[in-house]
Order: structure tokens, then C-alpha cells, then sequence
């Protein structure tokens, strides 16, 4: 039974086609690695699918809910780490946790101990009231997963979780959620650069370049297609060997800017 | 409910917390009091318009609250820019609760600096002619705070960069501000005084310089009007463009 359902997603921005038409589904309990080269569309993808963009056309259901029509039971039944940052530095770890807890209807009788739970997992507990700003790059990422978890979510979204993360933490990450996605079923989404990774961890791999699917299935399906040996060489094989012209996003655009305005 | 009051919670806890724009928002206003206070208090009195100080603490107060509220509104930017906008748009709650949360967050801090420098313009010889008032001042206050906290955050939702935030400060609030008559003395058949009326913090200014001093340009039952007409059109407006945002 599939648990995300893709059929001709498409989103333009202005002229620019971000994604092209594209078609897939994930099964329930599934861990699914989307890849492709910087600027394929994967992150914009993953928000038209966790409601924060609107598809130019397409249809999208996450358990069996229609992504634009029925957007709150969407919401419910999802947790994200998205690709940027997105805790408020000037809370604690434990204050951030508890807005994701009071925003998502997590009962108050339940909120301490699951809140605790997930920071010990995360291995953050006896840093719960230190302020997010004075964390490493590593302790953010891994409260962003105990965050997105807080509300038993039927799906986990991971736009490249791991990205800036030392081997140690990466192999603890996974080895959590592999341990997660056996014992309560959850689906996992993720995204990486990591080859290895994705070799390593997921049931089904889709590609993406320039906004269209180039080839799914499982790693053995893409190494026979390709006739490779190994995933990278598959996804070399798939995307080409070209880099990709670096065209600056929007976000990360402003971002620049402001740090030029921040440094004066 | 508690989405509200935990996303009020937080404006107040982040601003508690950053000690630099508690002091930055509070040098700020008492510069202005004491710079044009003692400055142009001499000229004032010579002009026959009777004390200057007790004409500008509720013009600065009135400064103190839209500097204040624009800022909290378009918070926004730092939220979209930080991420956090991102965790609050995904989350399964109506838009509309966020935007109230985040809405009295901003409008209480306003209304508590607002408040403040009422407080300390007391050191620097302002004296109210009642107290008995002060309840419905800190009405006007909260009033005019959500008013402009709610443009703040109609404006912030339709920018999507830090430079728009220094221009809507210095050709937005710096005009409204300098217009309002916080400062000087309004004239009715001037052509100041027709723009004042136009400018939303005016009435502001007014209705708080009636309550504290007796001094008024308008009536108050008008001022009083007019800030909560406009009250609820900004907030409109402000959920409205809020609810469509996308990142
Ligand atoms: N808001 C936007 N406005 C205009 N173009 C956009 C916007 N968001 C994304 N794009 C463009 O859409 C394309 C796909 O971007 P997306 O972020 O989905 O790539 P990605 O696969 O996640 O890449 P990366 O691996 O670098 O994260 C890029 O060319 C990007 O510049
Ligand atoms: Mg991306």
C-alpha cells in the first residue's frame, strides 16, 4: 500500500520549470531516497508535498489525503527536517520543543515525558535549556529530528539531514531511524548527496534531474540499468558528469545579503 | 488558545532575552525626550505654548510604540530568514491563530515599552494631570500597538528581504512618525494638520496627549474610533496577506 502518491507534479517559477511532470509513490514503511544533482528540484518537491508551496499542477496525497485539499490532516500526519535551519535560536532546546508539541495538539500530560524521551534519545537532554544558538551545527540537526519526531508522524521528510554532520553522528543518525522505521513502521523521506548513504539505508531510490524522474527502483534495479557496480557510478551514469551551473536561489541569495548587512 | 498563547510567549520571551534591543529601545525614545526636551523646550514656552515636556512625553511615547510594533510585526523576515516561519506554516493549526499569537506578542511588548518611558519621563519632570486614567491609557496604547504590529506584519509578509526592512523604516515610519505631531503642535487650516489626519499615529499621539495632559487636536471619542476601525482593517489586511504566504 502506498503511503505518498505523485501523479504529473509539476511546478514552474515564472518560466523556469523546477519540476517537470513527475510521477512516484512510496509504500507504507518504505525508506525512500530522492536524488539528484543541486538545483534537480528535490527540495522543491518535498515542500509542495509538506504544504509549503503550491504545485502548479499535479495531484499529491500523503496518506490518502489529498495534499491541497486536505491540508490540516496532511500536516498531521508528517514530521520535517527541512534542508535550512528552522529552530528559533533565541529558545531553548526544550522551548522549541515544546511549541512543536502545543502547535501539534501533543497532550499536556504526555508533552514532558515524550519531550524528554526524544532530547535523551538525541543525546540532548541535559542540554534542554541551553539556547539553540549556543549549539553546534550537529546538536541543531539532531534536535530538528527529535523535533520533527515529537508527534509520532506517519511520514519523516529529511532534506539532507546529514549534510555538514561528522561520520559518527550520520552512522547514529540512521541507525536510529532504520531502528524507528522497523519498530513503528514510519516511512522515511529523505534526500542526500552521500552516496553511500543512500546504498546503505534505503528500500527504493527515485533520481531527479533538471525537474524529471531519470530512473527509480531498488539499488540493484538502478546498478542492472545502468550496468554499474555501485550507486555513484549509476548516478553519474543517470545525471551526467557535468556540475551543475550554481545559479543562486532566491533564499540563499538573501542570505548573503544579509550577512553583508549584518557585518557592518 | 494555547497556540496563541504559546506564540505570544515567545515574542515576550525573545525580547526579554535580548538585552541589547531592551536597552536600544529604550535610549532611543529618551534621547529624543531629552535632545528635543530640553532643546526646543525654551522656544516652546517663549512661543506661548506652555510647557514643551509635558506636550512630547505622549509624542514619544507614541514613537516608542510604532517604532516598536513595526519592528515585532515584520519580525517575520528574521523568522523566514532564520527558518523558524517554515516550522510554524507547516505545523496543522489555521494561519490565522499564528498570525493573532504572534500579533499580541508584538502589541504587548509595545504597550510594556510604551509604559516604560511614561515611567521614566516622570524623572525628567512629566506629570499627568490624573492618574485615575492611566487604565485607558495603556487601552490606547494596546490599541494603537496591534494596529501597527498588524502592518507590520502585512508589510513583512510581502517582502521577502532584509533591505526592504530599512526602507519601510526610514520611508514608512519615520514619515508617519515626524507627521503625526508628536513633536510640534498641529494647525487645523494648515496643510500639516490635513495630512496629520491621514496618518493613523496621529490619533494615537492625540488620544494619549488628552488623556495625560488635556491638551487635544481632535476628540477623543474620534481618536478612539478611528484606531480601532483601522485596528481591524490592519489586522485583516495582515492575516490576509499572512495566510499567503509561501517560502
Ligand atoms: N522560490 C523560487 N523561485 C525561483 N526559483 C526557485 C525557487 N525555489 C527553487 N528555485 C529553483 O528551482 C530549482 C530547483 O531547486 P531545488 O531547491 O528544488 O533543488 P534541489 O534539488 O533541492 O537542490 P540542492 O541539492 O542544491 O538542494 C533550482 O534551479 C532553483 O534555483
Ligand atoms: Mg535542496
Amino acid at each position: 500500500m502506498s503511503i505518498i502518491e505523485v501523479k504529473n507534479l509539476t511546478k514552474k517559477f515564472g518560466d523556469f520549470i523546477a519540476v517537470k511532470d513527475v510521477s512516484f509513490s512510496v509504500e507504507k514503511g518504505q525508506i525512500f531516497a530522492f536524488l539528484g544533482p543541486n538545483g534537480a528540484g528535490k527540495s522543491t518537491t518535498i515542500k509542495m508535498l509538506t504544504t509549503l508551496l503550491t504545485p502548479t499542477s499535479g495531484e499529491l496525497s500523503i496518506d490518502d489525503h489529498d495534499v491541497m485539499k486536505e491540508a490540516r490532516d496532511v500536516r498531521h500526519s508528517f514530521g520535517i527536517v527541512f534542508q535550512d535551519p528552522s529552530l528559533d535560536d533565541e529558545l531553548t532546546a526544550y522551548e522549541n520543543m515544546e511549541i512543536h508539541a502545543v502547535l501539534y495538539g501533543v497532550k499536556k500530560e504526555v508533552r514532558r515525558e515524550r519531550i524528554q524521551q526524544l532530547l535523551e534519545f538525541v543525546e540532548l537532554w541535559d542540554r534542554k535549556k541551553s539556547l539553540v544558538k549556543e549549539f553546534s551545527g550537529g546538536m541543531k540537526r539532531r534536535l530538528e529530528i527529535a523535533r520533527g519526531l515529537l508527534h509520532h508522524p506517519k511520514v519523516l521528510f529529511l532534506d539532507e539531514p546529514t549534510l555538514g554532520l561528522d561520520p559518527q553522528t550520520r552512522n547514529h543518525m540512521w541507525e536510529y531511524l532504520r531502528k524507528l522505521n522497523e519498530s513503528e513502521g514510519i516511512t522515511v523521506f529523505f534526500t542526500t548527496h552521500y552516496m553511500e548513504e543512500a546504498e546503505r539505508i534505503a528500500d527504493k531510490i527515485a533520481v531527479i534531474d533538471h525537474g524529471s524522474i531519470v530512473a527509480s527502483g531498488g539499488l540493484e534495479d538502478l546498478k542492472k540499468a545502468t550496468s554499474t557496480s555501485s550507486l555513484e557510478e549509476a548516478f553519474l551514469k543517470l545525471t551526467g558528469r557535468n556540475i551543475r551551473d550554481e545559479d543562486v536561489s532566491k533564499t540563499d541569495a538573501m542570505r548573503m545579503r544579509h550577512q553583508a548587512w549584518t557585518k557592518k | 488558545m494555547q497556540i496563541i498563547y504559546i506564540l505570544w510567549l515567545r515574542q515576550l520571551k525573545r525580547y526579554l532575552r535580548s538585552r541589547s534591543r531592551l536597552i536600544g529601545s529604550l535610549a532611543q525614545p529618551l534621547f529624543f525626550l531629552v535632545a528635543l526636551g530640553f532643546g526646543f523646550g525654551p522656544v516652546f514656552s517663549k512661543a506661548g505654548e506652555g510647557n514643551y515636556i509635558q506636550f512630547l512625553v505622549p509624542g514619544i511615547m507614541s514613537m516608542t510604540i510604532i517604532f516598536t510594533s513595526i519592528f515585532s510585526g515584520m519580525e517575520i523576515i528574521w523568522d523566514r530568514q532564520f527558518g523558524f516561519l517554515k516550522e510554524t506554516l507547516v505545523a496543522p493549526v489555521p494561519r490565522l491563530n499564528i498570525m493573532v499569537g504572534r500579533t499580541l506578542g508584538g502589541a504587548t511588548i509595545a504597550t510594556m515599552q510604551g509604559t516604560l518611558v511614561l515611567l521614566l519621563s516622570l524623572i525628567a519632570g512629566f506629570r499627568p494631570v490624573s492618574w485615575g486614567l492611566v487604565p485607558i491609557v495603556i487601552l490606547v496604547m494596546f490599541l494603537s500597538s496591534l494596529l501597527f504590529t498588524a502592518l507590520g506584519t502585512a508589510i513583512a509578509s510581502k517582502l521577502d528581504d532584509m533591505q526592504g526592512f530599512q526602507m519601510i523604516m526610514n520611508f514608512l515610519v519615520m514619515p508617519l512618525f515626524f507627521l503625526s505631531g508628536a513633536i510640534f503642535p498641529l494647525d487645523r487650516t494648515s496643510v500639516l494638520g490635513t495630512i496629520a489626519s491621514f496618518d493613523p499615529l496621529s490619533y494615537t499621539v492625540d488620544a494619549l496627549r488628552h488623556i495625560l495632559t488635556n491638551i487635544h487636536f481632535f476628540t477623543l471619542a474620534w481618536d478612539i474610533s478611528i484606531l480601532v476601525i483601522l485596528m481591524a482593517l490592519f489586522l485583516a489586511i495582515g492575516s490576509y496577506f499572512f495566510s499567503k504566504v509561501q517560502i
